[in-house]
């Protein structure tokens, strides 16, 4: 299993997230427990799934809107939130409305396109749990939660 | 001037260690040219022609001379003894080695300095108006807001990956001295029917390849908003401003594309969640940031000055120089000094080690220390005695920084352009000195008065010539450096956008067209009536045909 850091701790990844091009959660949704489905699978199929047993949460691409989630967010466990490319910065505006604007309680997770040079910058902005690319040292990425001391999180 | 507390202190170093890791992944190859590149841009280091540059910051223009002389050992350690003062109240480093940036870093972070966020797609250094706190127009001083939306940019960690970059402006005076329409943000003091300080909100101008005027999204911000309006506007920008070109990813193109309306709409909805909330800004905020900001308390001085009037009288090139570089003062008896760094082959904006040295000298003996630098790439004493003032310029003109020309044609606006630069078409500094050596006699420049000419030497306009009166844009014609002529732009609170009079020159022929363009200004001219207003009163035509000829030539099209 993958590695992740998860509320400052490096823990084995118990979610599997299942690409949006995949037609419904059928065939990977077997063999798993947790499932990140892609909105519009997670719009279709997250009763269904719970109703069997799973455990599901969502993942929002990068131009996602929130609308769908606002009702339900006490119920979803964990939240994706997927990163093209670092450079691509509306996650951590989608991760502060979650958070701040909708009181989002949950994991939020920033996966893909993450470095260790991104990592304090997201956990400021509410992500708690983060799934590096796979070239980076997680125990590195571990150390750049503290890469500054100072700033808060409630005036930036 | 505001002093570091411990928390900037540490962001800083912070930021230092920060950077060297990431400088030693990049140099042992765990982070690729690819990964490296946003993250050098955010620390102001670009890749240039000849060696990297280093852009460090000035936060809204102001330096103490300690600071000055810290910029003056970096040149003289780490460069080639010089610094190139920009358009946006930054200084560049045109010769530095990249391993020794993070150290420059670190020499920088001990005199409370950074180069945090001069480039890249985040929001970058805050500009102000280089006379804020002593010109007599002010409505109020706009560096206390300054510094207040510094420190909420400052690894805004929302903000750090915009579509594109990302400038705000902010003035305080009845003048804009600042720009604020040409830029995505621009901020001008108001006060409020019942006496409230706060901002009138600009949006969407810059410069560069579309260049847009600003239009006012907000009448009147309350100041306690500030930041929580920025934070809508940069949310909405960071959320639906374009990614998929870079050329139409600055939010200008955004407030197209919503309309103006559409924007505002969609910017007020999102401030409605915030506003009054936690992240509206205490009075007492206010109040301890001005206090960091306040005037030197100035000794009284005789303000029907003797000696001063006799020497007006008596020395020509002196009054000369009171005439163009000095204005006029808040307090009785003061006055602010505009030392020009555009003298007559001297690369516009470019300072050595050693002139820097000086100023720090001069801004200690008569300027309480303090210095500005202004967007017109010139330094500025705010504080001088009207009473020092001669033995200011004696020193000043020994040590070439008392060009009397302020304002005129010779002060030229000028990017470092293909000299330097890698995204330049064509160069630039030589088209400046072309212009200066052919118009060196100031009684000549005195005659025309103000005139503004800037020059870019490629369409992201670092030297402005969309503003300029007279504005000179290098490009690329089959690998042949052109030059582009634009007239009518102007800054302020009449902003307007050069535009294009014909096809372009070779550098050789510039000198001569200007002159042609000076000529017919000084025939059509009212009396006391400056060139642009002159311009904009009998329109392009007479120009177009004086350069080109009554067939409007077919010359380099």
């Amino acid at each position: 299993m993958a590695k992740i850091i998860h509320n400052g701790k490096i823990v084995e990844d118990c979610w599997v997230v299942i690409a949006s091009e995949e037609v419904g959660p059928t065939t990977a949704a077997d063999s798993h427990r947790n499932l990140l489905l892609p909105m519009d699978a997670w719009e279709k199929c997250h009763q269904s799934l719970a109703s069997s047993g799973k455990t599901v949460g969502v993942w929002l691409a990068p131009d996602d809107e929130l609308a769908p989630l606002i009702s339900h967010l006490s119920g979803i466990p964990a939240i994706g939130i997927f990163f093209p490319t670092f450079t691509d910065g509306r996650g951590y505006s989608l991760a502060r409305l979650l958070r701040q604007r909708h009181g989002y309680r949950g994991e939020l997770r920033a996966f893909g396109d993450i470095l260790r040079d991104q990592v304090y910058f997201l956990h400021q902005c509410g992500f708690d749990a983060l799934c590096l690319r796979k070239d980076q040292d997680i125990d590195d990425a571990l150390a750049a939660l503290n890469d500054y001391s100072w700033l808060s999180v409630a005036g930036h | 001037m505001y002093i570091y507390n411990e928390i900037d202190q540490q962001l800083v170093e912070d930021r230092v260690v920060q950077f060297r890791g990431q400088m030693e992944r990049f140099l042992d190859g765990r982070l690729s040219e690819d990964d490296f590149r946003p993250l050098r841009l955010q620390n102001g280091l670009y890749t240039q022609r000849h060696s990297p540059m280093l852009r460090v910051a000035i936060p809204y223009g102001t330096l103490s001379s300690q600071q000055l002389r810290k910029l003056a050992h970096i040149s003289r350690t780490y460069d080639r003894g010089y610094g190139h003062f920009t358009t946006r109240s930054n200084i560049q480093f045109n010769w530095v080695r990249l391993v020794d940036a993070p150290n420059i870093l670190e020499e920088l972070a001990s005199v409370q300095m950074h180069a945090i966020q001069t480039s890249g797609n985040c929001i970058r250094n805050i500009t102000s108006d280089q006379f804020a706190g002593v010109v007599a127009d002010e409505i109020f001083d706009p560096r206390p807001y300054c510094e207040i939306v510094r420190q909420w940019s400052t690894l805004a960690p929302e903000f750090l990956f915009l579509p594109r970059k990302f400038k705000i402006a902010i003035s305080g005076g009845v003048e804009d001295r600042a720009a604020v329409r040409l830029h995505d943000i621009g901020a001008s003091a108001r006060i409020s029917a019942d006496g409230a300080p706060g901002f009138e909100i600009f949006v969407g101008g810059g410069l560069g390849r579309t260049p847009i005027v600003g239009k006012s999204l907000k009448g009147f911000l309350p100041r306690a908003e500030l930041l929580n309006y920025f934070d809508a506007i940069l949310r909405v920008y960071n959320r639906y401003g374009r990614r998929d070109n870079k050329y139409k990813a600055r939010i200008k193109i955004l407030v197209k594309d919503l309309t103006l309306e559409g924007f505002a709409q969609e910017v007020e909805a999102e401030w409605q969640y915030s506003r009054g909330g936690p992240n509206a800004i205490p009075e007492e905020n206010f109040s301890a940031m001005e206090a960091f900001f306040a005037n030197p308390s100035y000794p009284p001085v005789e303000t029907h000055d003797l000696a001063y009037r006799e020497a007006l009288n008596a020395n020509k090139a002196f009054a000369r120089w009171v005439e163009r570089n000095v204005t006029p003062h808040s307090t009785p008896g003061y006055a602010i000094v505009t030392l020009s760094m555009k003298k007559t082959g001297t690369p516009p904006g470019d300072a050595t080690a050693d002139q820097m040295d000086l100023v720090a000298n001069l801004a200690e003996k008569f300027s309480h220390r303090e210095i500005r630098v202004s967007h017109e790439q010139n330094l500025v004493l705010p504080h001088v005695a009207q009473k020092d003032l001669l033995a200011l310029w004696a020193l000043a003109n020994t040590n070439g920084l008392a060009t009397a020309n302020i304002g005129l044609l010779t002060d030229v606006v000028c990017c470092p352009g293909g000299d330097f630069c890698s995204l330049a078409n064509a160069k630039s500094i030589p088209v400046a000195a072309a212009i200066q050596q052919r118009f060196d006699d100031l009684d000549y420049l005195f005659d025309l008065g103000p005139l503004e000419l800037n020059i870019s030497g490629c369409v992201n306009a670092c030297g402005h010539h969309h503003i300029g009166h007279i504005g000179i844009l290098g490009v690329d014609k089959n690998d042949e450096e052109w030059y582009q002529l634009t007239l009518g732009g102007r800054e302020g609170h009449r902003a307007a956008l050069g535009k294009v009079i014909g096809p372009s020159f070779a550098a050789a022929e510039i000198p001569g067209v200007i002159e042609k363009i000076l000529e017919t200004y000084v025939a059509i001219r009212n009396p006391d009536e400056i060139f642009i207003d002159a311009l904009e009163r009998v329109g392009l035509q007479p120009f177009k045909s004086a350069v080109y000829g009554e067939q409007h030539g077919q010359n380099h099209s």
